[in-house]
């Protein structure tokens, strides 16, 4: 953490990731049964505040003990959340459901689909169905023949919808 | 998802100072006295005879009072920046504090003949005196209050509290350059009801604005 105020960002994507591990473990064991789908989202948060509130991280104390703080206000944070929720009307709920889809949007769900594919075959999808450029082009910068490059990237897309195709109808 | 995240905060990365909730505490604090005071010169004025007041006994009084509530919850305020915190070495030397000037009010009153006494208690602006402290501790509120949303406090309320008691301290310690009262029992009272005020309104802005 240190490291990460002084600006080293390679050291802080460690730190989170390590993070988010620790921080999934403790959400799933004391969130309750019915809430336990929302673990993931709750680390993201967490994620989130001590991203935004790092600057309340005293440098001569231990960081788990912070991060533990934020987390523990975050869980508590969500219990008292989750017992309002049961006496809003559901069409509020939706909505709801509606305004947490919103700040990723189209670009960062793609973004993330393409990361569950190999490099390579991300790399080929991402310049000729994003980027626009020619299956030739591609081919050629890549040293790959053009049906190499036209067979890797139907690969990729069908894994893609057999992946995420189910969830395409949301 | 959570590594798209963790990619995205990497890279939204930039260097914090370990000084960096001091600094913003202390630049709330520096707006909230200059505006504080900038109110109380042009709507009330200093007292005529500040100068000669200075070194009276009611006037160190009033400034070692309101110092001394406006530092405890700047103290607590900034002890709750930080999560986990909740600023109870600061909170709890408060009472002693306002029980020492409930005892000087009750010896002065004591030894005040009787024909004084309603004028060291009430003095000529017993009523206007609290909302006065109130109304210059609003700019010291508000300006500890911004600083206190980008920290993290795990106990809002406490934290809006105690944002109160510094404003209301500080806030008094304004006021006291304007206020002509001589009486320790009328501080005692009408001070503390002030700041006291200013307290309950930071609790309330804190269960309010200081969650996150």
């Amino acid at each position: 953490m240190l490291a990460a105020l002084a600006g080293d960002a390679g050291a802080y994507r460690l730190l989170l990731s390590d993070l988010s591990e620790h921080l999934r473990r403790y959400y799933r064991r004391r969130l309750p049964e019915s809430l336990s789908a929302n673990a993931d989202d709750l680390v993201q948060e967490t994620l989130l505040a001590i991203h935004a509130r790092r600057m309340t991280y005293d440098t001569n104390r231990a960081f788990t003990a912070w991060a533990y703080a934020i987390a523990r206000y975050k869980l508590i944070d969500a219990l008292r959340k989750s017992r309002h929720k049961q006496h809003v009307p559901i069409e509020s709920v939706a909505e709801f459901l509606a305004d947490e889809a919103a700040p990723d949007g189209p670009a960062g769900d793609l973004a993330a689909m393409l990361h569950t594919l190999p490099e390579k075959t991300r790399g080929l999808i991402y310049k000729v169905k994003i980027e626009g450029h020619s299956v030739a082009d591609v081919a050629q910068s890549a040293g790959m023949s053009q049906s190499a490059v036209k067979v890797a990237i139907h690969r990729g897309v069908k894994s893609l919808v057999s992946r995420f195709g189910g969830k395409n109808d949301r | 998802m959570t590594d798209d995240l963790i990619a995205r905060l990497a890279h939204d990365l930039k260097p914090v100072s370990s000084h960096a909730v001091a600094a913003h505490i202390a630049s709330a604090l520096a707006i909230g006295l200059v505006v504080s005071a900038g109110l109380m010169l042009v709507m009330l004025g200093a007292r005529p005879n500040l100068a000669e007041e200075l070194g009276s006994s009611s006037f160190i009084l009033k400034v070692s009072y309101t110092l001394a509530l406006g530092s405890l919850g700047l103290w607590a305020t900034s002890r709750m920046a930080r999560p986990g915190e909740d600023g109870r070495l600061a909170l709890s030397i408060v009472p002693a504090v306002v029980g020492l000037i409930a005892i000087a009010a009750l010896i002065g009153y004591a030894n005040a003949a009787s024909e004084t006494r309603h004028q060291i208690v009430f003095g000529s602006s017993a009523l206007v005196c609290p909302i006065y402290i109130l109304a210059l501790s609003i700019p010291l509120l508000i300006s500890i209050i911004v600083v206190m949303r980008r920290m993290a406090s795990t106990r809002p309320q406490l934290a809006g509290f105690s944002a109160g008691l510094m404003a209301g301290g500080l806030g008094a310690l304004v006021y006291s350059f304007h206020c002509p009262e001589p009486g320790v029992p009328f501080v005692a009272l009408w001070y503390s009801s002030g700041i006291l005020g200013t307290a309950l309104v930071g609790t309330a802005l804190g269960g309010r604005y200081l969650r996150w």
